[in-house]
């Protein structure tokens, strides 16, 4: 018995295994077809160059290769974001973060004498990383340690957050030189790759890794999940708490540094204003529930790919900017639905017969008619 | 009599599990039947598509002869017939008498006449002999007079069956007679009531009629005078029953060797929830904890294994005065705490068995130190096998299981990082018989090992069985410890308890 159990056994896990793959597929399906469709459409109002990378001045480029690379800052306070929702949270602040970041690097750069100088480049982007992992763990500890609601907790940051950046740059919108290293974090290219695309590219991989290589992602859908459970569990749930607050912020800061420096300057009131949002749209989108728990990091990143090539679609299709709002909220609206389990079974019921799709067919029993 | 419900050969499939196989159920007007099964047998399956929550997959429902077919609960509570629930399915924060009344309420114009409504509520709790404040917000009583409002509520909807999901799970003694006699009375009225319970000695009080459900099919029904406890337990089982006797017999044979204690309390205790202690537990002793619901019984039980802090006295564990003591120390102590409410406090229900079973051994390596995949398949396989955890399916979420498969993942948590004091409270309740025999056993087996076990039961029959030492509490008090074979019975805790009363 024990060694045709075990052999049965294994076959049975590797087939669960199977399911439970296609289930994760299941979840990115309709994320994936929505953005599919909006590529079609850019495809069919624009012809294939809108899919097609070009290669100029030794630097990729094309329609879609500039979404992803404006997309680039969304993608990593997206990711970040991900991480907090999973632990039951929200983090408001990444807004602010990303112009506390960007106002540091700029005021720092532009207040030295020698803009071309790698060292104070580099002196400028750890200061900026260094101050704004600390605001997200500041937000963390608000939030694990002294049970403050995450969104009043970083709710004060995301309205102090944009003062303190106002404070950084005296007001003013520090520049930095077109020729200084900087503008390369958010201009430059490596292997004909653009910069932005290689960090949130990076930063993906890497927290995959962090959180499905190690136990981190476990334990933190477990905190997200049932708070109570995992501390009864012996879950240091406040580290790992204070953790994904952290590199919330470290991401809203590298984002604010991506985007500065393609703009060689910061802008303190404008810098990532709403980002929060869409941030929070694209971990929805990509099937992250806002009750904590399961996260799905490739989810998140459809997400942000179908925001990203929604604001080029209305422009392509000749829609004046001003639908831009009202067609975010539209596209939006229709992934939700889809994802909605309850609204399939309704729109589909009359194609599928009987509630569940599982349901083996029906014997040939006579109508029964309902209650009266 | 005529029969009110009759349903033929239904069927109903989740994803590939066939839930329901070609199952006939039939309720009279004016008969109390119990539906009986272990977990996982059918029985809250039939329950949802006799009330409209799932419709069957084939078979047909016949109401007073007419086929029928609810969509949902509203219609099957249209047609007349209601649910209680085990969990209370009212609004805590509005009045008994408005939950009473809630989308029925009597009018006065286009206003809500709530001195009508008062009136009401109170004529009809009189009636079933409960008397409460109606106009007192819901959430101001216990869940077991919460229980008999649902109930009440129920009962005067008119309905023709009424259908009754383990409603005594949380009522003491007192409450349950009520309530027993509510149903006999509404029984001599003619309605037909489905009563779903494990106490078996009360389904035997007040049922007629008993179905039994296995894996899905139906195994028959029977008078209840015609079912002895044993017959049906083995219906239930499908297995000899002499499983539970077993146990008694292992737990006989053993006798705790080492005298020096592995856990000591000395005047532990916190405010407002129990009052300082001392108690022992020595190496590869079960002490049980027995009490009245409220007694303190959890409260002590948390204490010990740090999820609340103290604030008076000490602990020693293995000789070492413990500070500090919370969750995390304690399992790296090697306490483990089985907490009694699994879904709240026990298992992540999104997450799967085999993350559920990891999480203790998991937390004590921190979230850097990956238990390595291999390793981890291999345990989760193993234990899964030794506790009998079905479906044996590690990448299940575990909130699609069973309640007794359940506390299984969650005493496999606890075995993984192989502890030397076992916390379990209530392992047992809300579990069908069977898992309920496992968990026994392996209590048994455990302490047979060398392993400390605390155990909390609200049923005495299991705490004497089990049990070395038995600590009895009373009104958050401990007020006693039985350490002799002879005293650790049935009576003489109801006794000590009693009498413990009778001094105040």
């Amino acid at each position: 018995m024990s060694s045709n159990g075990n052999g049965g056994r294994a076959a049975l896990t590797a087939g669960l295994a199977r399911v439970r793959r296609s289930a994760y597929l299941k979840r990115l399906m309709w994320p994936l077809l929505v953005l599919a469709a909006l590529i079609v459409v850019n495809i069919a109002v624009t012809g294939f160059d809108f899919i097609l990378p070009s290669v100029n001045d030794g630097r990729l480029g094309g329609a879609f290769v500039n979404i992803l690379r404006r997309s680039a800052p969304l993608l990593l306070i997206a990711l970040g974001m991900t991480l907090v929702i999973a632990t039951k949270g929200i983090d408001l602040s990444v807004g602010a973060v990303y112009a506390i970041g960007a106002a540091l690097a700029c005021q720092m750069i532009m207040e030295s004498g020698n803009q071309s100088s790698l060292g104070l480049v580099l002196t400028a982007v750890a200061l900026a990383l260094a101050v704004t992992a600390l605001i997200g763990a500041w937000n963390g500890v608000m939030v694990a340690r002294f049970g403050i609601q995450p969104i009043v907790a970083t709710l004060i940051f995301m309205i102090a957050g944009r003062g303190i950046a106002q404070l950084i740059t005296g007001g003013q919108i520090p520049t930095v030189d077109g020729s200084s290293p900087y503008t390369r974090l958010g201009r430059g290219a490596i292997l004909t790759v653009p910069v932005p695309i290689v960090i949130a590219v990076a930063v993906l991989v890497l927290l995959a890794l962090l959180t499905r290589r190690t136990a981190l992602g476990m334990l933190l859908e477990s905190v997200g999940g049932n708070p109570e459970a995992s501390r009864l569990a012996g879950i240091r749930s406040k580290g790992i708490t204070v953790l994904a607050y952290l590199v919330c912020g470290l991401c809203a800061g590298l984002a604010g540094l991506i985007g500065s420096a393609n703009l060689a300057s910061a802008d303190a009131n404008n810098g990532g204003l709403w980002i929060e949002l869409d941030a929070i749209l694209a971990v929805v989108i990509g099937g992250t529930s806002l009750l904590g728990g399961r996260f799905f990091l490739l989810g998140t990143t459809v997400g942000v790919a179908i925001i990203g090539t929604l604001d080029d679609t209305i422009i392509n299709v000749g829609l004046s900017s001003q639908w831009q709002f009202t067609a975010k909220a539209l596209v939006v609206f229709a992934v939700a639905l889809l994802q909605s389990a309850r609204f399939r079974a309704w729109i589909l019921g009359p194609f599928t017969r009987g509630p569940s799709a599982e349901a083996p067919p029906e014997t040939d029993e006579p109508k029964e008619v309902a209650a009266p | 009599m005529p029969d009110i419900v009759q349903m033929t050969g239904i069927r109903k499939d989740f994803t590939g599990v066939r839930a329901l196989d070609g199952v006939d159920f039939t309720l009279k007007a004016g008969e109390i039947h119990a539906v009986m099964g272990e977990n996982g047998a059918g029985k809250s399956t039939l329950i949802k598509v006799l009330t409209g929550v799932h419709a069957p997959d084939a078979g047909r429902i016949l109401l007073d002869g007419r086929p029928v077919r609810f969509h949902s609960p509203a219609g099957a509570q249209a047609a007349g017939i209601s649910t209680v629930y085990q969990e209370v399915n009212l609004t805590d924060n509005l009045s008994v008498a408005e939950n009473l009344f809630a989308g029925r309420e009597p009018r006065l114009g286009p206003f809500i006449n709530f001195r009508a409504m008062r009136r009401k509520a109170k004529a009809l709790l009189d009636d079933i002999g409960i008397d409460l404040n109606v106009a007192a917000p819901l959430s101001s009583y216990s869940i077991a007079m919460q229980q008999l409002v649902a109930i009440s509520r129920a009962v005067d909807i008119k309905a023709k069956v009424l259908i009754l999901d383990e409603p005594t799970s949380s009522l003491d003694r007192d409450e349950v007679a009520v309530l027993l006699g509510v149903m006999r009375r509404l029984a001599a009225e003619g309605v037909a009531m489905v009563f779903i319970s494990h106490f078996l000695d009360q389904v035997y009080e007040i049922a007629d009629r008993m179905t039994v459900l296995r894996n899905g099919r139906l195994i028959g029904s029977w008078d209840t005078a015609d079912l002895g406890e044993n017959a049906l337990i083995g219906h239930m089982l499908g297995r000899e029953a002499a499983e539970l006797e077993q146990i008694e017999r292992v737990a006989a044979a053993h006798h705790v060797e080492d005298e020096t204690p592995l856990a000591e309390a000395k005047g532990l205790g916190r405010k407002g929830s129990i009052a300082p202690f001392d108690l022992a537990i020595r190496r590869g002793e079960v002490v049980g904890l027995a009490g009245l619901l409220g007694s303190g019984r959890t409260e002590t039980a948390r204490l010990l294994a740090g999820a609340d802090r103290a604030d008076a006295g000490t602990l020693e564990f293995d000789g070492k005065r413990l500070t500090g003591h919370n969750p995390r120390t304690a399992a790296a102590r090697g306490i483990a705490f089985c907490p009694e409410n699994r879904k709240t406090e026990g298992l992540v229900g999104d997450l799967t068995v085999g993350e559920n079973m990891i999480l203790a051994m998991q937390a004590a390596r921190g979230w850097a130190r990956s238990v390595p995949p291999a390793r981890r398949e291999r345990l989760v396989a193993e234990f899964i096998a030794k506790l009998g955890i079905r479906p044996a399916d590690p990448d299940m979420p575990v909130k699609n299981l069973s309640g007794g498969n359940q506390q299984k993942v969650l005493l496999a948590r606890w075995l993984l990082i192989e502890p030397r004091l076992l916390i379990l409270d209530e392992p047992t309740r809300g579990i069908d018989v069977g898992a309920k025999a496992d968990i026994q056993r392996l209590v048994a087996e455990l302490s047979a090992e060398g392993m400390s076990v605390l155990f909390v039961s609200a049923e005495l029959d299991e705490v004497t069985r089990l049990s070395d030492r038995i600590a009895v509490l009373r009104d958050r008090e401990l007020i006693d410890v039985l350490e002799t074979e002879s005293e650790r019975t049935h009576e003489r805790i109801v006794d000590t308890i009693v009498a413990r009363g009778g001094h105040e």
